[in-house]
C-alpha cells in the first residue's frame, strides 16, 4: 500500500504540479487549499506526510505545524520562501521534519520527503551504521572508518557527527546541535560548531568537493548527506 | 519710529467678520460646582434690568434652589422634545430662539452633545448659528472640555471627557473666569451643593482632589489670560498701534536681591508689552552678592522665575559694581529702555557711594531710564553671610592672632637692644595685617587692640602699666587700629572679587566643557545622553531628557539614572513645559508640586525637548544662583540637538533623491529583463506542444533559473534601498559559504566547471552569512554569464599580509581597462558584453552594497594572466577571527 501525502498550498498550479510529481513517484495524494481544509483532510486521510506551504490564506502555516505534529507520526515537509531562515528554523523547532525552498527542484523535494517518511516510520529505532561511499560511521561503537582504515575523531567531533548521523539526510539546526553536544557551562557558540564541522570535513570529505558529506544549510543548520 | 503703523490685514479681517455678529461671553470654570450657571444668570439679570431683551435658551439648574430662583423673571424658551430609542430628550429649541430673536440668550453648558436627530451634533454649533444671526450669547464651560487641554487634564485627573469644544470658540469670546478656591469647592461638594450625575460619582470623587482642583484652576486662569492676550494683540494690530516694534525697542530691567524686585519685573513686562519689544531681566553679580543669605537668594530666584514666566530673557553679568555691569550689558544688548528700582538706601549711603541712579542717568545717555519706587516690603530678617564664619570670625582666628601678638612681643623684647620703640611698633603691623587679611575685620581689630595693649604694657614707659606718657605713642596705637580696619576692608574686597571671578570662571568652564563634549558626539542619542550626564554632574541632580512623541505624549529619551520616577502629574508638567515653552514644575509657579523642574529646549519656533531635573534628597533641584547657568546649558544643548535634527533631515532628502533616481533606472530595465526569459519560456513551451525535441526543456529550466536569480536580486536591492538591511554578524567559515553558494548557483552555471581553491585552514571571518551568500551568488552568476562557454570558474581564497581575499575568476573578455570600478554601479552593464544573458547589472551593485554594509572591501580587475576578469572580496584584519578560537576543548 502506498503512502498518502497531503499537499497544503493555496496555489492551484503548484498543487497540480506537486500532485503530478508525487503520483509519478507512487504516492497517493490528498489536497488542501487552506488551513481549515488541511485539518479536515488530516483527520479524514491520516496521511503519512504533509507538504505544507507556510503562506496560507486563512492562517499562518507555522501554526499548523504543532497541530499536525499532535496528530501523530506524520512527516512534515515545509515549503518556504528563499530568505525566510527565521521561518525555517521556527518550523523545525515546532516539529517539522525538513524544508524545501521555493522554487524547488522536484528531485530534491522527493529525496527530502523520502528521508522524512523513513525517519517517521523508524523514529523509534535510530540507525546504527551510516554510510557514504566507502565512509562508514558506526554510531554504537563510535568508530568512523574509510574502507578498512579507522579515522580518528576527537570526542566533540564524534558528538556532532553522531547528532547529524542520527538524523541522516535531514537538516539539524545549529541550536539543536549546540544544545546536544555542548554543556551550558561551555558557553555554546556557533563558532565552536563551525570549527568542529570544518575539522570533520577535513577528515571525512577528502577526496571530493567541500560539502559533499556535511552540507551547510545557510542560516539554519547542517545536513549529513549519507545513507542510513 | 513715530510713523503711524499700518493695521495688520489679518487682524482687520477678523474684526470685520465680527461685525454684525452677536458676541459670545463664556463663563469659564475649573470644575463643576464653581458656580458658572449662577454667575451667568446673575449677569443676565443685571443686563435685563438695563433693559436688554434677555431670554434663557437652556439652563440646567440641577434642582438647586438659588439657581432656580435666578431663572425666575427671565423669559424661558420652551425646549424641544426629541424621541430617541423610546426615550424623550429635551433639547434647546434653536429655531424657536432664532424666531424669537432676542438681544441676548443664555445657553448653559457649551460642550453639551445634542440628542441624535438635532440640527447640529454639538451645542456649540447651535451657539455659532445664534451668533451668526446677530444674537449675543452667554454660555458656560468647564476647562477640561477645551479641546487642546483635554489630554492635559485627562493625564492628571484620569477622567477623560468626550465632549469637547474647539479652541477657536474661545478666541472670539469674551471670557469670565468663575473662580472658587479648591478648599471651598470641596466644602460645597461635601455639603452636597454640587450636582454630579449618579453614575459618575465615583470617578468624579477622585477628580475633586485638592491637587487636581488646583491644577485645573491654574489651567483655567491661564487659558483665560491667553485668550485675552490674543484679543488684545489683534486689537492693537488692528488699530495700528505698536509700530515701535520695528524700531527695535529693547527693554532691560535691572533686578536685585531686595524686596520688590518682582515689582520691577512686572513693570518691565508691562512696558515691554506696551512698546512691543523684547525684554531682559539682568542681575549684576557684584562682590557684594557673595554675602547673600538664603532670603536674598530666594528673592532673587523669585524675580528670575517671574521674568522667565512672563516671557523675558534672563541674564547674569559679573562685574565690579552695578553701574559698570549695567553699562556693559546695555551696550551688548543694545537696549533702549532701562528700568531700575529707586534706591531705599539711606542718604548717608548715597553720599558715600554716590547714587546708582544718578550715575546711570549720567553715563548712559542713549537709554531712557525708568526709575520705579520699590514697594516697601515687610522687613525680613537679614542673614548676611560673611566669609570665614560670619561677622565675628572664627575662634581659631582669635587664637592664632593672640599667638602672633605674643610671638611679636617676645621677638620685640629680644630685639629691643637694636631697635628703638617706634620700630617695635612697626613690628606689630605684621600680626594686625595678617589677622585682618586672613580672618576679617573683627579679628583684625582684635589684633590691633591686643597689639596696642601689649605694646603699651611691655614696651611703652612706664613699662608694666597700661598708661601712656608720651602723646606720640597714642598715635602708634591709633595707627595699629587704623591699619587693622583698612587692611581687613581691602582684603575682604579683593577676596570677594576673587571668589566672584572664580565662580564665574567655573560657570564659564562648565559651559565650555559642556559644549566641547556635545560637539564631538556622533549621534543625537549620544547628545541626549551626554546632556543628562553633564547636567547631572554639574548640578548634582537626577536628570532626564524627555521629548514629545506623536501618539505617546512625553517619552524619556535619556536619563542620568535608570531608577527615576515620573508620575502622571510630572508628565503633565513636562507636557505643559513643552507646549507652552516655559519652565514648569518645582521652583516655578506652574505645577510646582512636582519633584521635577522642567526646562524646555527651544530653538526658534520649535520646542525640541524638555530637560527635567530633580534633587534626589528632595528640595529644589538647582540652587537659584545656578539657574542662569542651567538655562544657558539648556539653550546650548538645544542648539546642538537642532543641528543633529537638521543634518538628519538633509540626509533623508539626499537618500530620497538617490532612491528616486535608482527607481527610475530600475523600471526601465526590469521590463526588459523580466520579459526576455519569459519570452524564451513561452516560446519553448509552445514548440514542445507542437512536438519539438525535449532539448528545449533545458532552455526552459535555464531561463526559469535566470528569472529566479533576477527576482532574488530585485528583492535584495529593494531591501538595500529601503534601508532595511539588518546585519546579523557572526563568525563564518568561508568554506561553508563557498559550498552553499556553489550549490545554489549550479543551475545557472551551465557549461562552466566550478573549481574551488579555498585552503581549508583559512581563518573565520566576521560577516553576515546571508549577505555574504548573496555576494558570492552574484559573483559566481556574473562569472558564469560573462565567462566564455565551457571555461572553468575558479574561486580562490588567500590569507596574506593581514587581509583575507576571496576571489572569483572567469575566462572571457575581461573588463574594459581603466573602467573596472564602474561595474559596481547600479544598472551598469559592461558595454557589448551582455550578449550572453542580458542582466540588469543589479548583481554587482548588490555585491557592493552588501559588502559595504559588512565593512568588506571589493575589487574588480582583469586577471594577472590576462585571460578574463577577477572579482574579489577583501576582508580587512578587523573582520578576521583569530585562528585560536576555542572549539574542540
Amino acid at each position: 500500500m502506498s503512502a498518502t501525502i497531503l499537499i497544503v498550498d493555496d496555489e492551484q498550479p503548484i498543487r497540480r504540479l506537486l500532485r503530478n510529481t508525487l503520483e509519478r513517484a507512487g504516492y497517493r495524494v490528498a489536497e488542501a487549499m487552506n488551513g481549515a481544509e488541511a485539518m479536515t483532510q488530516l483527520r479524514a486521510e491520516a496521511p503519512s506526510g504533509v507538504l505544507l506551504d507556510l503562506g496560507l490564506p486563512d492562517r499562518d502555516g507555522l501554526e499548523l505545524v504543532p497541530l499536525i505534529r499532535r496528530q501523530g507520526e506524520t512527516a512534515i515537509l515545509v515549503i518556504s520562501a528563499r530568505d525566510a531562515t527565521d521561518q525555517k528554523v521556527a518550523a523545525l523547532d515546532l516539529g517539522a521534519d525538513d524544508y524545501v525552498t521555493k522554487p524547488f527542484d522536484t528531485e530534491e523535494l522527493l529525496a527530502r520527503l523520502r528521508v522524512a517518511l523513513r525517519h517517521r516510520s523508524l523514529s523509534a529505532a535510530t540507525p546504527k551504521i551510516v554510510r557514504k561511499g566507502d565512509l562508514e560511521i558506526d554510531l554504537d561503537q563510535r568508530v568512523v572508518r574509510r574502507g578498512a582504515e579507522e579515522i580518528h575523531l576527537t570526542r566533540k567531533e564524534h558528538d556532532v557527527l553522531a547528532i547529524l548521523a542520527r538524523s541522516v539526510g535531514r537538516v539539524v539546526t545549529h541550536d539543536r546541535i549546540l544544545a546536544a553536544a555542548w554543556s551550558r557551562e561551555e558557553d555554546p557558540r556557533i563558532e565552536y560548531l563551525r570549527i568542529v564541522v570544518r575539522n570533520l570535513r577535513q577528515k571525512l570529505e577528502t577526496p571530493g568537493p567541500v560539502g559533499s558529506v556535511i552540507a551547510n544549510e545557510l542560516g539554519v543548520g547542517y545536513r549529513l548527506l549519507a545513507e542510513a | 519710529m513715530n510713523q503711524p503703523a499700518r493695521p495688520s490685514p489679518e487682524a482687520l479681517l477678523r474684526q470685520a467678520a465680527q461685525e454684525g455678529r452677536g458676541t459670545l461671553k463664556i463663563f469659564l470654570g475649573a470644575a463643576p460646582g464653581v458656580g458658572k450657571t449662577f454667575e451667568m444668570l446673575t449677569d443676565g439679570a443685571s443686563r435685563r434690568r438695563e433693559g436688554v431683551d434677555v431670554v434663557i435658551g437652556v439652563v440646567e439648574t440641577h434642582g438647586r434652589a438659588e439657581t432656580e430662583a435666578l431663572t425666575r423673571g427671565h423669559e424661558i424658551m420652551p425646549r424641544r422634545a426629541i424621541d430617541y430609542e423610546g426615550r424623550t430628550l429635551h433639547e434647546m429649541d434653536l429655531d424657536a430662539i432664532l424666531a424669537r430673536a432676542p438681544r441676548l440668550v443664555l445657553v448653559d453648558e457649551l460642550a453639551h452633545t445634542n440628542a441624535p436627530g438635532s440640527r447640529h451634533p454639538k451645542r456649540h454649533q447651535d451657539v455659532e448659528e445664534l451668533l451668526a444671526a446677530g444674537i449675543d450669547v452667554y454660555s458656560t464651560l468647564n476647562i477640561q472640555h477645551i479641546e487642546s487641554l483635554n489630554d492635559v487634564v485627562a493625564s492628571f485627573t484620569r477622567v477623560r471627557v468626550r465632549e469637547t469644544v474647539p479652541d477657536s470658540i474661545l478666541e472670539m469670546a469674551e471670557i469670565e473666569v468663575v473662580d472658587l478656591p479648591p478648599d471651598e469647592l470641596i466644602e460645597r461638594l461635601k455639603a452636597g451643593k454640587v450636582y454630579l450625575p449618579q453614575e459618575a460619582t465615583r470617578a468624579l470623587s477622585h477628580f475633586f482632589s485638592k491637587s487636581n482642583l488646583s491644577a485645573l484652576r491654574e489651567l483655567a486662569l491661564r487659558r483665560a489670560a491667553q485668550a485675552v492676550d490674543a484679543q488684545m494683540l489683534d486689537h492693537v494690530r488692528a488699530i495700528g498701534v505698536g509700530g515701535t516694534w520695528a524700531g527695535g525697542e529693547r527693554i532691560v530691567v535691572a533686578i536685585n536681591e531686595l524686596p520688590g524686585a518682582e515689582t520691577l519685573v512686572r513693570a518691565a513686562k508691562r512696558i515691554a508689552d506696551a512698546l512691543h519689544g523684547p525684554w531682559t531681566a539682568v542681575f549684576i553679580e557684584t562682590p557684594r552678592s557673595q554675602g547673600f543669605g538664603d532670603a536674598e537668594h530666594r528673592r532673587l530666584a523669585a524675580a528670575i522665575n517671574l521674568a522667565t514666566r512672563l516671557g523675558g530673557e534672563i541674564a547674569t553679568v559679573p562685574a565690579a559694581n552695578v553701574v559698570d555691569g549695567l553699562k556693559t550689558f546695555i551696550a551688548e544688548a543694545r537696549a533702549t529702555q532701562l528700568i531700575v528700582g529707586k534706591s531705599q538706601r539711606s542718604r548717608w549711603f548715597e553720599l558715600r557711594h554716590g547714587s546708582v541712579v544718578d550715575q546711570l542717568v549720567r553715563e548712559t545717555p542713549d537709554v531712557a531710564v525708568h526709575v520705579l519706587p520699590l514697594e516697601a516690603a515687610p522687613a525680613e530678617p537679614e542673614s548676611r553671610r560673611k566669609p570665614g564664619g560670619g561677622q565675628w570670625g572664627s575662634p581659631a582666628g582669635y587664637l592664632w592672632t593672640a599667638a602672633m601678638v605674643a610671638g611679636i612681643t617676645l621677638a620685640g623684647r629680644a630685639l629691643l637692644h637694636i631697635l628703638d620703640l617706634g620700630n617695635v611698633a612697626l613690628l606689630y603691623l605684621l600680626p594686625v595685617m595678617a589677622a585682618a587679611s586672613l580672618f576679617g575685620l573683627r579679628t583684625g581689630l582684635f589684633a590691633g587692640l591686643t597689639s596696642s595693649l601689649a605694646y603699651n604694657f611691655v614696651f611703652l614707659p612706664p613699662v608694666g602699666t597700661l598708661s601712656i606718657n608720651n602723646p606720640e605713642n597714642v598715635i602708634s596705637v591709633i595707627v595699629l587700629l587704623g591699619t587693622a580696619v583698612v587692611t581687613s576692608q581691602l582684603t575682604a574686597r579683593v577676596r570677594a572679587q576673587a571668589d566672584l571671578a572664580a565662580s564665574s570662571a567655573r560657570a564659564n568652564a562648565a559651559l565650555a566643557g559642556f559644549l566641547r563634549k556635545l560637539t564631538t558626539l556622533g549621534t543625537a542619542d549620544d547628545v541626549a545622553r551626554t546632556i543628562v550626564e553633564e547636567v547631572s554632574r554639574l548640578f548634582g541632580c537626577a536628570t532626564i531628557l524627555l521629548t514629545h512623541t506623536e501618539g505617546q505624549g512625553m517619552t524619556v529619551q535619556a536619563a542620568s539614572d535608570s531608577g527615576y520616577r515620573m508620575e502622571t502629574m510630572d508628565l503633565a508638567a513636562a507636557q505643559w513645559a513643552f507646549d507652552s515653552r516655559a519652565a514648569a514644575g518645582r521652583g516655578t509657579e506652574t505645577l510646582a508640586a512636582s519633584d521635577w523642574r522642567f526646562q524646555p529646549l527651544i530653538v526658534g519656533e520649535r520646542t525640541l525637548a524638555v530637560l527635567a531635573v530633580a534633587n534626589e534628597r528632595g528640595g529644589d533641584p538647582v540652587r537659584p544662583d545656578q539657574l542662569p547657568l542651567l538655562v544657558n546649558l539648556v539653550d546650548q544643548a538645544a542648539l546642538v540637538l537642532e543641528r543633529f535634527r537638521f543634518e538628519a533631515e538633509m540626509r533623508d532628502v539626499d537618500a530620497i533623491r538617490t532612491r528616486d533616481r535608482l527607481r527610475g533606472a530600475l523600471l526601465s530595465s526590469v521590463s526588459h529583463d523580466l520579459r526576455t526569459p519569459l519570452t524564451s519560456v513561452m516560446a519553448a513551451a509552445d514548440a514542445l506542444e507542437h512536438g519539438a525535441t525535449p532539448e528545449l526543456i533545458g532552455t526552459i529550466k535555464a531561463e526559469a533559473a535566470r528569472l529566479n536569480r533576477f527576482i532574488a536580486n530585485l528583492l535584495d536591492m529593494a531591501r538595500v534601498e529601503a534601508g532595511a538591511l539588518r546585519l546579523n554578524i557572526e563568525p563564518v567559515d568561508l568554506g561553508d559559504a563557498v559550498t552553499s553558494a556553489a550549490h545554489d548557483v549550479r543551475s545557472v552555471l551551465h557549461g562552466h566547471e566550478l573549481r574551488l581553491d579555498v585552503p581549508p585552514d583559512l581563518p573565520f571571518v566576521r560577516a553576515d552569512p546571508q549577505l555574504l551568500h548573496h555576494c558570492l551568488l552574484n559573483l559566481l552568476d556574473n562569472a558564469g554569464r560573462y565567462g566564455d562557454p565551457g571555461t572553468p570558474i575558479v574561486i580562490e581564497g588567500a590569507h596574506q599580509f593581514g587581509v583575507l581575499r576571496l576571489a572569483v575568476l572567469d575566462q572571457g573578455p575581461g573588463l574594459p581597462p581603466g573602467r573596472e570600478q564602474e561595474v559596481f554601479e547600479t544598472f551598469r552593464r559592461v558595454e557589448g558584453s551582455d550578449r550572453a544573458a542580458g542582466g540588469t547589472g543589479l548583481g554587482l551593485a548588490i555585491v557592493k552594497a552588501f559588502a559595504d554594509a559588512m565593512g568588506v572591501g571589493i575589487e574588480a580587475a582583469n586577471r594577472a594572466d590576462g585571460r578574463g576578469a577577477r572579482f574579489g572580496l577583501v576582508f580587512p584584519s578587523n573582520l578576521i577571527v583569530r585562528a585560536d578560537a576555542p572549539g574542540d576543548a
